[in-house]
């Protein structure tokens, strides 16, 4: 047994998941720790979207913990719960409110009271606007502030839900493939708003495109068949045979 | 007309089988007088000629006297004859009631009919009872023996033990035996013979014996009293027994009812994922194609009758079957993947279809009789079976096997399932998708159509008959699990046995609403049904 | 304060169907009582009569937009609090009959004596004061509705099967208000009502104050679930609709918004069948019918899902169409609202109010995928990452 790590804010050990006897994870470890920002790549199949569902309370785990902060245990949660405690999660697939506007989408998300009577007489007082302009300046969204989400280009849904994750104001935020669909310039300036969010708060980023891993400039983890096949910094990683085969040799 | 040639074909034969067993037909002039005094005089002196026609043991003379009780015994006027009268049209035909010789027609007025009352008729009975005790036929002896057992008629114990000492028949004797003990406990007969009868009854273990063991707790003392107590409480257990599983029966039977009426939505429902609410009125189709193919088969080729309904079980498929593919292309197609609208769509569909049939074939109920194999019942140990149940569970598992079957084995239900799974990989593979959806939900509507068939058997057909079965039908497929015939079939077969088995405690309605109230409450534990896929399938 | 906020919550078209309300509720009770009947401009009784009805009808198609239309919850058993609202009156109305019934008993109701009970059960004792029933118009279908949605909400029971087992649930009920031991009258239900708080039910009067306290309810039912789906509480209802596990992520307990707004739309239901029941003058079990259920949808469909307004006008036109059918042409009346549930489901999704285009700007659209797309399909991220 691993002692835990001192203060890793997300620490899962010997994480499996099995279905109908097909391991989608396999005695996964990873620690990630405060104010880090970890790149997660693999091929197709490797877990890493299985990883975040565990991490989100949307799967459970065969066996294993995961512990957020050193004491809570995420598998007893559920998705909610593990909300409120500042995990947040973006999709693989731009996922925001279609028929909401953007300006709705970020006030929904923004930190705040989540009882549904608190929301019943809520009133977007002018401190949560402001706020609002503010990611929505860091987001590149302001002229579209008052648009259906469902309008906007993939790109912008991109970075909406990227905004709809600042508003959350997580400790943790989980990132699923950001830059799928985006044009070059698009995922240049992704990379420098994750790189600028990471300041303040955990990222785990996954994703297919190297060099978007390469602009980040973090360290990476390397999933193959549901655990860690190598993690380094990505010339380390790239340089290691076994990461070479699984990529390119079949 | 088919009744009356049917009436007086029996009685015609009774009386051929009985003479040629009993020797040529001149030795019934034995018989002849007797049977003249039957209609000389008043009540007493007809029971007079009765009892010396029973003392002959002749058992000619059973089928004679089973006329007079029906009052088919008529005195010719023109001659004073007594003969067999059956009515046909405005005459009657007559027949000697001892040979069976057709002896011409005379209208109404030519006839004298023998009269009878109550006690006589009485005496009619015993009398016919002791001589079919004594019949060559085995069945017949049977039904005499269970004819006393009824009557338990004093009189009847000696016939009976000369029956029982003369008895090859070992089933023939056991019944004889009942009915001996029977009459024995009405009687007045010492201790030691009813404590042997109440033995005998609790053998015989079915309900009419439990009445009597209760009739015989009742109204005796001591022993006697103790014996019949502890027989009847016996027979009270097993005959529980025996109730539970004629309730499984009746269970086994509405399952197959229901699997009939669901399984077709198990197709559309589950695997193509589409809500068909006019699924019930695919079945109201397919009774009306039973009731149309009996209506011009009993029109055209009356021969046929018997087998309309094995006629009509294609036809409903390929009516119902075509409705469905007509209604996929037009309505459906345009609505997948969103199951909500396609629920409403449907619904629509069927308020059309149940005005157009009513239309057509007016709001009132229509029959589709049972043929004759249909007909009639029989018993296992305590239970009763209806043929018409029975074909019903038969058929619900030929249907149940087909439809495995073509899903697993033919090249349709592999393309089935693969548009089932990934719609645009099967297209890019080159299957033609919008064939197999309008295929699929063919085969959905064409079951529907034969379970039609099969309903118009034990419910009314009417426009409404859809209407009755589609939220069963529903239950039925969301319990079981979407997507899996399987749990189509344990789902059907679970609710109808446990809705009969409620049934004898909560009465018919409120059975089915536990059974409603259970199936609401077991989806909120597993929303995915009773046998649910697993994985990423099951979460689109 | 509150009531500020309400009113400030509304949307031009609710102000224009308050103001319509406004005038018809004064307007025909007027010309109905005051004009004499041989004037051109008299409306009948029965005409009053029959705007109450659309308008409870409206009032139900409008608790069912409201968790159809923002919360994507399609009820198949909305007839069912409409029906238990309706009971909880009819009860009412059945002990204001007292002594006067055929058979003169003063505690028990005609179906009773019948029936040989000799006491009144429990569950119909406080029924003689109208604010008792009042408050049971309410509640019951309310703690139905509660229990119910705890159940299922909290099971994620979603789409298609929460769709059939509300289904289920007014079957359930209307088997059971068959049975005559069900205490309700079974077969024929409550009916013979005398009078409502002293007044004669039958009176020009009585009938038209029914009318206006029907508009009251309409009104105050459009305001309050304007309110709802105007507040953050509504946003989060169409985030639900719409990406209903994009909205758990961002941790509202989607559950609990549901139950809120499912059972605040059973007690809208519910006085909506209280307010019913004493203008028809009969409550029997065939209101549980499903098909009623379905029907309701319907209107609301017609009228434009999602709109608050649109379900309102839904309601009256369907209801106004089948007056007109069941006179005219009664044996095509059921080809007619078959034929619009086909029509509305594939040539209008929007509904009436949709095709009017200066609402269409104003309006949040409703998604709707294309083939092969569920609602919510853009948030299954794979369960099974191995596929």
């Amino acid at each position: 047994m691993n002692a835990p790590a001192p203060r890793a804010v997300l620490y899962l050990d010997g994480v499996t998941v099995s279905f109908d006897g097909f391991r989608a994870l396999n005695s996964l470890s990873l620690v990630i720790e405060p104010g880090e920002m970890r790149a997660i790549i693999g091929p197709n199949g490797a877990g890493k979207t299985t990883m975040m569902d565990v991490v989100t309370g949307r799967t459970r785990p065969t066996s294993g913990r995961v512990l957020f902060e050193d004491t809570v245990d995420l598998t007893r949660l559920d998705e909610v719960a593990i909300a409120s405690l500042g995990i947040g999660r973006k999709f693989q697939t731009p996922t925001v409110f279609q028929s909401h506007t953007v300006a709705d989408n970020l006030e929904l998300a923004l930190k705040a009271p989540r009882g549904a009577i608190a929301t019943l007489f809520h009133k977007l007082a002018g401190e949560e606007r402001d706020r609002i302009d503010e990611i929505l300046a860091t987001v590149r969204l302001s002229d579209r502030r008052d648009n259906l989400a469902g309008g906007l280009s993939h790109g912008q849904k991109q970075w909406l839900e990227i905004g709809m994750l600042l508003a959350q104001e997580p400790k943790l935020m989980l990132v699923d493939e950001p830059a799928a669909g985006m044009t070059d310039s698009e995922t240049e300036q992704t990379a420098d708003l994750l790189r600028e969010i990471a300041k303040t708060r955990s990222v785990v980023v996954v994703e297919h495109d190297m060099t978007f891993v390469r602009n980040l400039g973090v360290r990476v983890t390397v999933l193959h068949e549901g655990s860690v096949l190598a993690e380094g910094s990505l010339d380390h990683v790239s340089a290691d045979p076994r990461v070479i085969e699984v990529y390119l040799g079949r | 007309m088919s009744c009356v040639r049917l009436r007086l074909f029996a009685i015609l034969a009774a009386i051929a089988l009985l003479s040629s067993v009993s020797g040529p037909a001149n030795a019934a002039e034995d018989l002849r007088p007797l049977v003249d005094k039957l209609g000389l005089g008043d009540f007493e002196e007809t029971a007079r000629a009765v009892d010396s026609l029973a003392a002959t043991g002749d058992a000619r003379a059973a089928p004679l006297l089973e006329a007079l009780a029906n009052g088919d015994l008529n005195i010719r006027k023109s001659d004073g004859r007594v003969v067999i009268a059956i009515r046909d049209g405005a005459d009657y035909k007559l027949a000697d009631p001892l040979d069976g010789a057709a002896l011409g027609v005379v209208p109404a007025g030519g006839l004298d009919r023998i009269r009878i009352n109550n006690s006589l008729r009485r005496n009619i009975r015993a009398a016919i009872g002791a001589l079919t005790l004594r019949s060559p036929d085995p069945s017949v002896r049977r039904g005499a023996a269970e004819a006393v057992f009824k009557s338990r008629d004093a009189g009847a114990i000696e016939i009976l033990d000369a029956a029982i000492a003369a008895e090859q028949d070992s089933g023939v004797r056991r019944v004889m035996e009942q009915a001996r003990a029977a009459t024995i406990l009405a009687g007045n007969a010492p201790e030691s013979d009813k404590l042997a009868a109440i033995d005998v009854l609790a053998a015989r273990g079915d309900r009419d014996a439990l009445a009597l063991l209760n009739n015989v707790e009742i109204n005796s003392q001591g022993a006697l009293k103790d014996a019949a107590a502890t027989a009847s409480a016996k027979l009270t257990d097993t005959l529980a027994i025996w109730g539970m599983v004629q309730n499984v029966w009746y269970g086994l039977s509405l399952g197959s009812v229901l699997l009939l009426a669901a399984i077709g939505l198990a197709v559309t429902f589950g695997v193509m994922g589409v809500i068909n609410m006019a699924h019930g009125e695919m079945v109201m189709l397919g009774a009306y194609t039973a009731f149309v193919v009996q209506s011009v088969v009993r029109e055209f080729t009356p021969e046929l009758y018997d087998l309309s309904l094995v006629i009509a079980l294609p036809l409903a498929f390929l009516f119902a079957g075509g409705v469905g593919v007509l209604i996929e292309r037009s309505i459906i197609r345009w609505l997948y993947g969103r199951p909500l609208e396609t629920l409403l769509a449907t619904w629509g569909l069927s308020l059309v279809l149940q005005q157009a049939v009513r239309t057509v074939f007016g709001a009132t109920n229509q029959e589709v009789s049972a043929p004759s194999w249909m007909a009639g019942a029989f018993a296992i140990g305590q239970i009763q079976i209806t043929w018409g149940r029975l074909w019903i569970v038969i058929l619900a598992t030929m249907v149940f096997v087909a439809l495995v079957v073509v899903l697993r084995k033919t090249s349709f239900g592999l393309q089935m399932r693969a548009v089932t799974q990934n719609r645009s990989m099967a297209s890019s593979m080159g299957i033609r998708t919008p064939w197999v959806d309008a295929m699929t939900f063919g085969l959905g509507s064409g079951i529907a159509g034969i379970a039609g068939v099969a309903l118009s058997q034990i419910d009314n057909v009417s426009p409404n008959l859809g209407q009755s079965y589609i939220i069963d039908s529903f239950m039925v497929v969301v319990f079981g699990g979407v997507g899996n015939l399987w749990g189509t079939l344990v789902g059907a077969l679970t609710l109808g046995i446990v809705n009969k088995l409620l049934e004898p405690y909560a009465g018919a309605v409120f059975a089915k609403v536990f059974v409603l109230v259970f199936i609401i409450l077991f989806i909120q534990k597993r929303p995915r049904g009773l046998l649910a896929l697993r994985g990423r399938v099951a979460e689109a | 304060m509150i009531s500020g906020r309400l009113v400030r919550g509304l949307e031009g078209r609710v102000y224009i169907a308050l103001a319509a309300l406004a005038v018809v509720a004064v307007l025909l009770p007027v010309l109905n009582l005051a004009l004499p009947e041989d004037s051109a401009f008299h409306v009948s009784s029965y005409a009053v009569t029959l705007a109450g009805k659309y308008l409870c009808y409206a009032l139900l198609a409008l608790s069912v937009d409201l968790v159809w239309g923002y919360c994507g919850i399609l009820s198949l058993g909305h007839g069912a609090f409409f029906a238990l609202g309706g009971y909880a009156m009819g009860m009412y109305l059945m002990r204001q009959i007292g002594a006067r019934g055929v058979y003169g008993n003063p505690d028990l109701p005609d179906f009773m004596v019948f029936l040989n009970w000799k006491e009144l059960p429990w569950y119909w004792y406080g029924f003689d004061q109208l604010w008792f029933a009042c408050l049971m118009v309410v509640m019951v279908p309310g703690m139905l509705a509660f229990v119910f949605g705890w159940f299922a909400f909290r099971s994620r029971v979603t789409g298609v099967y929460l769709s059939i087992i509300t289904q289920a649930l007014t079957f359930a009920l209307l088997l059971s208000f068959f049975r005559n031991d069900f205490g309700f009258g079974g077969n024929n239900g409550l009916t013979d009502f005398k009078d409502i708080l002293g007044f004669n039910i039958q009176t020009d009067e009585t009938r038209s104050g029914l009318f206006v306290a029907s508009a009251m309810a309409m009104a105050l039912g459009l305001i309050v679930a304007s309110f709802v789906v105007r507040s953050k509480l509504g946003k989060v209802l169409v985030a639900l609709r719409d990406a209903e596990s994009r909205t758990r992520f961002l941790g509202y307990r989607v559950e609990r918004y549901k139950l809120f707004v499912w059972t605040l739309s059973a007690c809208m239901a519910g006085v909506a069948g209280g307010l019913y029941v004493p203008q028809v003058g009969i409550i029997n079990p065939g209101e549980f019918a499903p098909a009623n259920s379905i029907e309701v949808v319907i209107w609301v469909a017609v009228g434009g899902r999602g709109l608050l307004v649109g379900s309102v006008v839904g309601a009256i036109l369907v209801n106004f169409a089948k007056t007109w059918f069941t006179g005219a042409l009664p044996e095509f009346w059921l080809f007619a609202l078959g034929g619009l549930f086909i029509a509305v489901t594939l040539f209008m999704p929007r509904g009436v109010l949709g095709l009017v285009p200066s609402l269409r700007g104003k309006i949040r659209p409703l998604r709707l995928p294309g083939i092969g797309k569920g609602t919510s399909s853009t948030v299954e991220s794979p369960a099974k990452a191995g596929e």
